[in-house]
C-alpha cells in the first residue's frame, strides 16, 4: 500500500512524517523530476505494512514552482509508480480554510483521503475552537485531530487510515465546473478514456509541465484546449470552492475576535524594523560564526590530540613497515582530518536549521528582498543563499521555490560561491595561523571576524557575480514573489537534531569516502617514485650530511623521498602556475588533490606534511606552522596564507556541485560556466591578495 | 479619478496599520496565487509591517494569514479603503 503525505507547506508534515516513520527513512527521487523524494514504512494497526511518501508542501494542484510540479505530475498519473492508494492531508487546524482546499482538490481525483488536524494547540491560542467530529461527518471522511510535534494521535490516525482503506468513502464536490468546462473535460475523458473528469482537465491545463504525456498526446490536448481560459477556470474553480467551505466551516468553527496584537506580530515589529531588523540579522549571523569557533574549538582540540596520540600509539606497538606507515601517515591522518570538523559542521547546521523551523528566515527573506533585488536576484534566493554556507547541494535545490527562471538561474550560479562547511577546516587552519587571537566586544574574538570576513567576501562576490549575470541575460519570464509567512514557533528540537544527525552522517560518509580514497592514492603516489630515485635520494642525504645526528638525518631524508615521489613530481609540474599566488610544489599537491572536492584540502596537507615531519609536530596546525622553505622562512607566511583562503572562497572545486547544477538546469552550459568563472576568479584575486601583501 | 472618489484605491497605497477589502485583481497569474493562499475578493486585509526600504509589505487578513508581496504586485489589486 502506498500513502501519501501532502500539506500547505508550514502545516507539520515532516513532523508527522517522522514520527509515523521513524527513522527508517530514505530519500531518492520521483521519477522524471529532480525533486527528492522522501519514503518510510510504517505499520498499520493490523500489522499491514504501508509505505509513506512524503509530498513537497503546497498550496494548490496548481502548480506554481518545480517542487509543487511534482504533486501534479504524480496525483494525476494513476500508472506513476508513486501513485497513493490513499492520502493523508495535513490541515493546519489554525488556518483551515485553506488546508481544506487542497483536500477538495485531492478529493475530487478520486483518491481516498484523511485529513490529519495538526496544529490544535496554535488554533487555540488564536481563540479558534472546532468540532472535528462534525467536521468529519460534512466532509464524508475520517478527521483525526493530532499533534505531531507531541506524537498524541498517531495511532487514531493510523486508525482511520486502515479503516478508509478498507471501507473507501470519498468526498466529491464538481459544482466548479461551468457548463463549457464541463462539455471540454468529459469530452478529453472520453477521448482519452480517463475515468475522472478533473483529472482530464488538469492534465489538459497543464500538458506542458507533464513529463509522462507524450509528445503526440500533449499536442492533441493542446488542440482540444484551444480556446478555452484556463486561467479564468483557474480562478473560478478556487473561488467556488473556498466559498463551499466557507459554508462548511460555518458549521465547525467558532472563532472569536482575536486578541489586538498576537506575539508573533509584536515581534515581527523589532524584527522588520527599519533599523533593528538588519542590526538583529547581522548580530545572528555574527554570532552563528563565533560560535562555530569558540564553542566547537573544544571538541575539535580533544578530537586531534586524540587521532595525534592514535597514531603515535600505533607507530609504537605495530611493526614498523609499510603498512604501519599507510594505516596511520595515510589512512588514520586522513581520518582525522574529516572528524574534527564534526563538531563545526554540527553547529553550522543547527544554526540554519534553526532559523528556518522558527519562521526567522521568512523574514530575512522580507528584510532582503529590495537590497538584492538591484543584483538580479530575488528575496527567496536568502534562502539557497543561507543554506549554502551549509551545503551548496541542497542550497541549489532549494532554489526550485524561486518562481522566475531567470532569478532560479542566477541563484544557482551564484550560490557556490557562498561559502560551504567544506571550506571551513581550511579556514578554521589558515585562520588559526596567521590571524592572532584576541577578544573583541567581550564574547567575540578578532579570528570569529576574520572568519566571517570571508564569509562576507563569498558573499559579496556572489551579489556582484549575479549582477553582472542579469546584465547579461534576457528574460520575459516574470517573477512572483508572494510568500506566506508562518507563525513564529519553538523550533521543534527533535527535528533540529535530526537535521544535524542527517548532515553530519552525509558529511563524514560522502566525503569522508573521497577523502580516505584519496588520502590512500596520496600516501602511495608520495612514497614511491619512478625507478629507484627515492634510493637515490636518500643516499645522496645520507653521503651529504655525514655529521647530521640521527633524527635529523631521517628528517632530510623523508622530505628528499617525497621531492623525488610521484607526487612530488607532479608538484613541480604545476609549480609555475601556483608560484605567483605564493604556493610551493606541496601547496600544489593539496591543490590537485582536491580539484574534485575541496574538503580533501586539510586530509592532504595533514598526509603530506607527516611524511618527514618533526616528532614534536602532532597536531597539523603544529606542523604547518613549523614547515620551512629550503631558505629556512615558514612556508604559511600571511601573504601565502590569505592567498590560498581567497583562492579557496571562490575555487569551484566540487564535483557534486557541478553534477546538481547540471541536474537542476538539464545543460552542462552552466556548470561549464560556473566552473571557468569561479576558477577564473579563484586564480586573479588569490594572485591579487599574493603580490600585495607580499 | 472617479475610481478614488468611489473609494477604490490599489492596496499599494494603503497606508501601515490600514484596513481594506479586496474587490478585484488586475493580473491573473498573480491572482491565482492569491486566491489560493486565501486572499479572496470581499476579504479584509491589513498592511501589518512594510520591510524598511518600503518594499515588500506584508498584509494580514481571516484573523491569521500573512503574506508578503512586493509593491509592484500589492499595485495589481484593488481594494475599498475602510
Amino acid at each position: 500500500m502506498k500513502i501519501a503525505l501532502i500539506g500547505n507547506p508550514n502545516s507539520g508534515k515532516s513532523s508527522l512524517f517522522n514520527q509515523l516513520t521513524g527513522l527508517r527513512q530514505k530519500v531518492g527521487n520521483f521519477p522524471g523530476v529532480t525533486v527528492d523524494k522522501k519514503s518510510g514504512q510504517f505499520k498499520l494497526s493490523d500489522n499491514s505494512v504501508c509505505t509513506l511518501i512524503d509530498f513537497p508542501g503546497t498550496y494548490s494542484i496548481h502548480p506554481k514552482s518545480e517542487d509543487e510540479r511534482v504533486v501534479l505530475e504524480v496525483f494525476t498519473n494513476p500508472e506513476s509508480i508513486d501513485y497513493p492508494d490513499l492520502a493523508i492531508i495535513v490541515a493546519d487546524a489554525s488556518n483551515l480554510k485553506r488546508s481544506l482546499l487542497l483536500f477538495e482538490q485531492v478529493s475530487d481525483l478520486n483518491i481516498p483521503t484523511v485529513v490529519a488536524l495538526n496544529q490544535l494547540d496554535t488554533a487555540q491560542s488564536k481563540h479558534i475552537t472546532l468540532n472535528s467530529s462534525k467536521l468529519s461527518r460534512l466532509l464524508g471522511v475520517p478527521v483525526v485531530e493530532i499533534n505531531a510535534r507531541e506524537r498524541i494521535g498517531i495511532d487514531g490516525l493510523k486508525l482511520a487510515v486502515a479503516e478508509q482503506l478498507r471501507h473507501k468513502k470519498t468526498h466529491q464536490n464538481l459544482s466548479f465546473f461551468s457548463e463549457e468546462s464541463e462539455v471540454l473535460a468529459d469530452n478529453i475523458r472520453k477521448e482519452f478514456s480517463m475515468s475522472n473528469r478533473y483529472v482530464a482537465l488538469l492534465q489538459a491545463i497543464h500538458s506542458d509541465k507533464l513529463t509522462f504525456l507524450s509528445l503526440e498526446k500533449k499536442q492533441q490536448l493542446k488542440e482540444k484546449m484551444n480556446g478555452f481560459n484556463s486561467q479564468k477556470f483557474q480562478s473560478d474553480e478556487v473561488i467556488s470552492r473556498y466559498t463551499d467551505i466557507s459554508e462548511t466551516l460555518k458549521e465547525v468553527v467558532i472563532e472569536e475576535v482575536a486578541p489586538p496584537q498576537t506575539f508573533s506580530q509584536k515581534l515581527d515589529d523589532i524584527l522588520l524594523h527599519r533599523t533593528w531588523g538588519y542590526l538583529i540579522f547581522t548580530a545572528v549571523l555574527l554570532l552563528m560564526f563565533q560560535a562555530v569557533f569558540t564553542l566547537a574549538e573544544y571538541p575539535m582540540d580533544f578530537i586531534d590530540s586524540s587521532f595525534a596520540s592514535m597514531i603515535e600509539l600505533l607507530k609504537e606497538r605495530l611493526p614498523e613497515s609499510q603498512l604501519t606507515n599507510l594505516l596511520t601517515d595515510g589512512l588514520l591522518a586522513g581520518i582525522g582530518g574529516v572528524v574534527i570538523f564534526i563538531p563545526q559542521i554540527a553547529f553550522l547546521f543547527a544554526f540554519i536549521s534553526i532559523l528556518e523551523e522558527s519562521g526567522y528566515m521568512a523574514r530575512v527573506v522580507v528584510l532582503m528582498d529590495k537590497l538584492i533585488r538591484g543584483f538580479g536576484l530575488s528575496g527567496r534566493s536568502v534562502v539557497p543563499l543561507i543554506s549554502g554556507i551549509g551545503c551548496a547541494i541542497p542550497a541549489i535545490m532549494a532554489a526550485r521555490t524561486i518562481g522566475g527562471w531567470k532569478e532560479r538561474l542566477i541563484t544557482i550560479m551564484v550560490t557556490p560561491l557562498m561559502s560551504c562547511a567544506a571550506r571551513l577546516p581550511i579556514y578554521t587552519i589558515l585562520i588559526a595561523l596567521v590571524v592572532p587571537n584576541k577578544p573583541v566586544l567581550g564574547f567575540f574574538t578578532t579570528q570569529g571576524f576574520a572568519l566571517m570576513g570571508l564569509y562576507l567576501i563569498g558573499f559579496v562576490f556572489a551579489l556582484l557575480s549575479s549582477w553582472v549575470m542579469s546584465l547579461l541575460m534576457k528574460s520575459s519570464h516574470r517573477s512572483i514573489f508572494v510568500m506566506e509567512l508562518p507563525t513564529y514557533q519553538m523550533p521543534r528540537w527533535r527535528s533540529v537534531l535530526f537535521t544535524i544527525y542527517e548532515k553530519v552522517l552525509a558529511f563524514v560518509w560522502e566525503a569522508g569516502k573521497i577523502i580516505i580514497a584519496i588520502s590512500i592514492v596520496l600516501w602511495v603516489m608520495a612514497s614511491y617514485g619512478p625507478g629507484d630515485s627515492l634510493q637515490k635520494a636518500e643516499d645522496q642525504i645520507i653521503a651529504e650530511n655525514v655529521d647530521l645526528p640521527e633524527d635529523k638525518l631521517e628528517n632530510k631524508i623523508a622530505a628528499a623521498r617525497l621531492q623525488n615521489s610521484y607526487a612530488g613530481m607532479f608538484g613541480k609540474v604545476i609549480e609555475p602556475a601556483i608560484a605567483p599566488l605564493g604556493y610551493d610544489w606541496k601547496i600544489g599537491i593539496a591543490l590537485i588533490a582536491s580539484f574534485a572536492a575541496r574538503e580533501v584540502f586539510v586530509g592532504t596537507i595533514s598526509t603530506i606534511y607527516s611524511i618527514g615531519a618533526e616528532a614534536g609536530d602532532k597536531t597539523i596546525k603544529a606542523r604547518l606552522r613549523n614547515e620551512r622553505k629550503p631558505n629556512g622562512e615558514p612556508v604559511f607566511t600571511v601573504a601565502t596564507s590569505m592567498s590560498l583562503l581567497v583562492f579557496y572562497v571562490f575555487a569551484m572545486m566540487c564535483m557534486s556541485t557541478l553534477a546538481v547544477v547540471y541536474r537542476e538546469t538539464k545543460s552542462w552550459k552552466w556548470p561549464l560556466i560556473q566552473f571557468v568563472y569561479m576558477t577564473a576568479l579563484a586564480y586573479v584575486s588569490a594572485w591579487g591578495v599574493f603580490q600585495a601583501l607580499s | 479619478m472617479i475610481a478614488e472618489k468611489i473609494g477604490l484605491v490599489r492596496l499599494s497605497n494603503v497606508k501601515w496599520g490600514q484596513s481594506a477589502r479586496v474587490e478585484s485583481f488586475n493580473d491573473e497569474e498573480l491572482s491565482l496565487k492569491l486566491l489560493e493562499m486565501g486572499c479572496l475578493p470581499g476579504v479584509i486585509v491589513t498592511i501589518d509591517q512594510i520591510a524598511p526600504l518600503g518594499c515588500p509589505v506584508c498584509i494580514r487578513f481571516n484573523n491569521n494569514n500573512q503574506l508578503a508581496l512586493r509593491k509592484s504586485e500589492a499595485d495589481t489589486i484593488t481594494v475599498t479603503l475602510l
